[in-house]
Parts: C-alpha cells; sequence; structure tokens
C-alpha cells in the first residue's frame, strides 16, 4: 500500500487529465504543481504558460504567484498581459489551451465564483476576485476546476458568477455570445467530476480510495448522478516520486 | 507630451507634483514583482487621500494605499499577493467593513481598457465575462459616473457583433479606455529623459504609461541615452510618455524587480500577520512608512543582510534556493 496525501493525489489526478501536446495556463498553488507534475510525469511536450506573460517557463524552482520571477526565467517569451490571453483566443494555439481554476463555490454547470460570499456591496467574505480567471473560462475549450469538497463550496446557486462554465445549461454559453468550451473536471478532496454532454451537469466520474459516493453526495449542497462512478487509480510510486523529488521538494504548496 | 529635457527628480518632488487629491491613478507591475512600493510609500506618507485607482493584479502596492487611507475608489481585477497574502488583507478589511467603493474587472478587462486608453479609442471589445456577474455589477452609480468627467458613463456594454457572426461571435462586450491622470511604474533601467528599459515581463505597464497624462518612472539604475539607444528593440517606453524619472534602488521592494534582486517573503509574510490586526497594522505602518524620510530609511531598516539574501542570482534573475515558506 503506497501512502499519499489527499493533496498529491489531486495533485495527480489534474495532471492525468493534461494530454501531450496541451498548452496549459497556469494559476497559482496547486495548479501549478499539477501542470509542472504533468509535464514530468505523462505530458513531456505539454507548454505551460502565465497569463502575465510568460510561455514555457523553465520553472526550476516552483512559482508562488504567476508573477513570481521564476515563471520569467529561461521561458521562450516574455511578455504581458495582453499577449498572454491572445494566445487563448488565437485561432492556432488557443484550441490547445487547457486552464486550471480554482474558487470558493461551484456550482452544477461549473460556474465559479471566486468573489465574494454575501451581498456583493457588503460581503461576508470578501476574495481576492477574477483576475485572469473570468478570461480563461470564457475563451478557452477545457477546464480543470480544484474544489475543497464542502456543502458551502458547493451550494445550489453561488454567490457571484466570477468565471462562466455552461450558465444555465445547454446553449447558453453560444446564446451568450461565449465559444463552445467550458469546464471538463471539478478535481476535489474526495473525487473527481466531469460534465454530462447534453445536460451539461456535473456527475460523479471518480471517488477516491476509501471515500463513497454518498459521502460525496454529503458534501454538496446539489445531487448529482453517481451512477457512472468508478474509484480512482491511486498515484503509482513513479508519479509520487517525481511529485515529490522534482516538482515540490520543499513541500511549498504540497505541505 | 514630454520633451527631450532633463527628468531627474526626487521622489518627494514627483509626488508633490503629480499625484493630487482625487487623482485618477494606476501604478506598474503584478502581485509580488515590480510594484513602484517607494513612490507608494512617498504618497502614504504625503498623506494623499480620495483616489481614484485602476489596478489589474497589482499586489503590495495597492493594498497598502487601501489600508493608509489613500484610496476611496478601486476599479480592480484581483486583489491577491501570492503565498504571503492569497487575498490583500487591507483590501479584504476595506470591502467587507464597506471602507471604498469598488468595481470588479477581469484582468483582460482592465488591460484592453489601459490599451484603448494608450491607442486613444474610446473602449475595445472582447468576449470576456459574457454571462457573468462583472458585467452586470456596478460599483459606481449612474450618478457618479454622470458627476466624474474622468469616467464613462457605463461600467461595461454588450452588444450584438456589428459584422453578424464574423469572428465566430454573437455578441461582444465593450469595455471603455482608461487615461489615469498619472500612472507610477518601476524599471530596471531608463535614461535622465525617462526612455525605459524593462527586464523579464512587462506586465501591462507600457499601456498603463502610455494611457497616462502623467508618469512617474522610478529605476534601479539611471544609464546613459547612448547605452540604451545602442539597442532601441530591447526598450519598450520612449521619453516621450514619461513626466519624472527618479533613482530609487530597489525600489520595489519588498516585491520583486527581475535580474536585480527577488520578492522578500520574510517581509511579506510578516507584513500579512500585521495586516490581519488594526493595532498592529498600525504600529507597522508608524515603523515601516511614516518612521522613515525615504525608501533608503526603510532598506536599513529590514538590513544589508537580508538584502543580500533577496539578491538575484546572475543566472536566473531571481534569488536561487531562497526560503519561501
Amino acid at each position: 500500500m503506497i501512502d499519499y496525501t489527499m493533496k498529491e493525489l489531486m495533485t495527480i489526478m489534474a495532471a492525468r487529465e493534461i494530454q501531450d501536446g496541451d498548452i496549459v495556463f497556469c494559476g497559482t498553488g496547486i495548479s501549478m504543481v499539477a501542470a509542472m507534475a504533468a509535464k514530468y510525469i505523462n505530458a513531456p511536450n505539454s507548454i505551460i504558460f502565465f497569463e502575465t506573460g510568460a510561455i514555457d517557463s523553465k520553472l526550476e524552482e516552483i512559482p508562488l504567484a504567476v508573477a513570481d520571477p521564476r515563471v520569467m526565467y529561461g521561458a521562450a517569451s516574455n511578455s504581458g498581459l495582453l499577449d498572454a490571453f491572445a494566445t487563448m483566443q488565437n485561432r492556432n494555439t488557443g484550441d490547445h489551451v487547457v486552464g486550471i481554476l480554482g474558487a470558493a463555490q461551484v456550482d452544477k454547470f461549473g460556474n465559479l465564483n471566486s468573489t465574494c460570499i454575501g451581498d456583493y456591496f457588503q460581503p461576508k467574505t470578501r476574495f481576492s476576485g477574477s483576475g485572469g480567471a473570468c478570461d480563461v473560462a470564457s475563451f478557452v475549450s477545457r477546464c480543470l476546476i480544484f474544489m475543497q469538497h464542502e456543502k458551502r463550496k458547493f451550494p445550489a446557486k453561488i454567490d457571484y458568477l466570477t468565471s462562466p462554465g455552461y450558465l444555465d445549461g445547454p446553449g447558453a454559453r453560444e446564446r451568450a455570445g461565449l465559444g463552445p468550451g467550458g469546464p471538463t473536471a471539478v478535481i476535489t478532496n474526495l473525487g473527481v467530476m466531469n460534465f454530462d454532454s447534453e445536460s451539461k451537469e456535473m456527475y460523479l466520474a471518480f471517488y477516491y480510495p476509501g471515500i463513497s459516493p454518498q459521502t460525496i453526495l454529503n458534501n454538496m449542497d446539489f445531487q448529482v448522478d453517481i451512477s457512472r462512478a468508478r474509484e480512482a487509480e491511486p498515484p503509482t510510486q513513479r508519479e509520487l516520486t517525481i511529485l515529490r523529488e522534482r516538482v515540490d521538494p520543499h513541500k511549498l504548496v504540497l505541505q | 507630451m514630454n520633451l527631450n529635457r532633463d527628468k531627474i527628480t526626487t521622489l518627494k518632488e514627483a509626488i508633490e507634483t503629480y499625484v493630487e487629491d482625487g487623482s485618477h491613478m494606476s501604478i506598474g507591475g503584478f502581485t509580488v514583482n515590480r510594484n513602484p512600493m517607494a513612490a507608494v510609500n512617498e504618497i502614504i506618507r504625503q498623506g494623499r487621500k480620495n483616489l481614484h485607482c485602476y489596478a489589474h493584479s497589482n499586489g503590495t502596492g495597492v493594498d497598502e494605499l487601501i489600508g493608509a487611507n489613500c484610496i476611496s475608489r478601486l476599479e480592480i481585477a484581483y486583489g491577491g499577493n501570492g503565498k504571503a497574502a492569497p487575498t490583500c488583507i487591507r483590501f479584504k478589511l476595506a470591502i467587507q467593513r464597506g471602507q471604498i467603493l469598488f468595481e470588479d474587472y477581469s484582468n483582460y478587462h482592465m488591460s484592453l481598457r489601459f490599451h484603448a486608453g494608450a491607442m486613444g479609442v474610446p473602449f475595445i471589445a472582447t468576449r470576456s465575462g459574457l454571462g457573468t456577474d462583472i458585467l452586470k455589477k456596478w460599483g459606481f452609480s449612474k450618478e457618479i459616473r454622470v458627476k466624474d468627467s474622468r469616467l464613462p458613463d457605463k461600467k461595461i456594454e454588450v452588444v450584438a457583433n456589428p459584422f453578424k457572426d464574423w469572428g465566430g461571435a454573437s455578441n461582444v462586450v465593450l469595455v471603455p479606455a482608461i487615461n489615469p491622470d498619472v500612472t507610477i511604474i518601476h524599471v530596471q533601467k531608463a535614461d535622465k529623459y525617462g526612455t525605459c528599459r524593462i527586464e523579464g515581463l512587462n506586465f501591462a505597464d507600457i499601456d498603463q504609461v502610455k494611457a497616462s497624462k502623467q508618469v512617474i518612472v522610478t529605476c534601479e539604475e539611471i544609464v546613459d541615452t547612448d547605452e540604451l539607444r545602442e539597442k532601441p528593440e530591447y526598450n519598450q517606453i520612449p521619453f516621450i510618455n514619461v513626466s519624472a524619472v527618479v533613482h530609487v534602488p530597489h525600489g520595489a521592494y519588498p516585491s520583486a524587480c527581475h535580474n536585480y534582486y527577488d520578492y522578500d517573503p520574510k517581509y511579506l509574510n510578516q507584513l500579512s500577520k500585521f495586516a490581519k490586526d488594526d493595532t498592529l497594522y498600525q504600529e507597522y505602518q508608524k515603523k515601516f512608512i511614516y518612521g522613515v524620510k525615504d525608501h533608503q530609511e526603510l532598506l536599513d531598516l529590514v538590513g544589508k543582510e537580508q538584502l543580500e539574501i533577496i539578491s538575484a542570482d546572475k543566472k536566473t534573475g531571481y534569488a536561487t534556493g531562497l526560503d519561501r515558506r
């Protein structure tokens, strides 16, 4: 039996979603670790880029912000925000971009709130706000979302819609004027959810070893289909070794 | 327009001249990088009030200005500052306590708005944010907008694509141009006339500068004009856009300046701890901002040893192996 932490499993589950040749848009924290893990484990030709304008950074040390000087070192190009967001929309590069996002709340259509809890003008808790998240969610064809699996973070209705998922269901993105993309996976500390191709609603795809589908339902404010759920493959020794020794040896993110 | 005259001045004079109570302003940099911190602290010391600030993802700089009650109105995409403050603490508190008027955008919205300002067009179209609350929730009322000639009457507008479905879009979002009264950036190199060379990422600095009526540049080094003009393709900002140049080594500290120094995790972690408590934060401000007469005195408080620890490695441009826990 291999020992691993939930954070390590989440990172590996996300890394497995990244395909060789993907251009990975990275935020801070666990998304950065997942992108780096994918590059070293299963997608050596994936390219990591940042909204600040660094493309294919060398990443000899793990950056702790998207403007960390560590994203600048050895990059193919260092420019600015306009270039980074153009990469997601460009006819040649845009289709290859996969975004990784996190949020305070997600609803069943994968819409994200990273702005506030409570009323927008007098919030109970204020968060950082969109940054580039709304832009990524608007532009790219595939998005991975990291979440902590708690009832309050999976509400029936989110308090503020910062970043568009499938809005209010099938065809809604197109009606609003967005491209056809949208979220593909929500990766949590209990399992992984995907989105039904017809209804655009979240369903349980994987539950982690030792976690029952019912436990997952108990930690959500809305119900999801669990009929397609399978137990996730635990991380392999190789995946863990690369993650621990190559990606985040000082446990800056995976503490 | 700023002609080819020697623009070197002191930070005190530059802030006195170009930043007034009620100024619409923006600062350069992004989260932990190249915030013009020496200038920010000087604004705080001079007690500017009611600033209207335009921010994409400015970290420590905007948070310190909010913490010192300099900003009363804020247009912002992201109030976070890396590991030390995933949500900027004084920003969070000011909003939760109803102390400032604020309005949310995305980073692309804000970058495009500066770009429109730099280009001299009234707005730019994008598809970002369609269907979101960013388009629906306005922080500034119609009345405030109409009263202030520096603000457009609307936050943002969605229109049908006038070219039908050209480009694959049925609707587009129009984001209005920003033209700040003053923008302050910190760069690695500038000459005495204001031509700038930024190393590493430029973020949105270039458009912020070109959109602004007045521009203050602080820099690590003042270099000869001949040196910059030997490789003009490496310069991003010509002197015609710049009003004042101030030589401030470590002027972005505690944020990073690529190839010169890293961000200071020790300072930023300590600041986060203080910022959570009003009394501690006041003590912090008293010691590190009001208690020093200029940036050099702040650096003296931090000490040579700590500055040595964060000094950039020649190869990587950052402090290789720096303890960032």
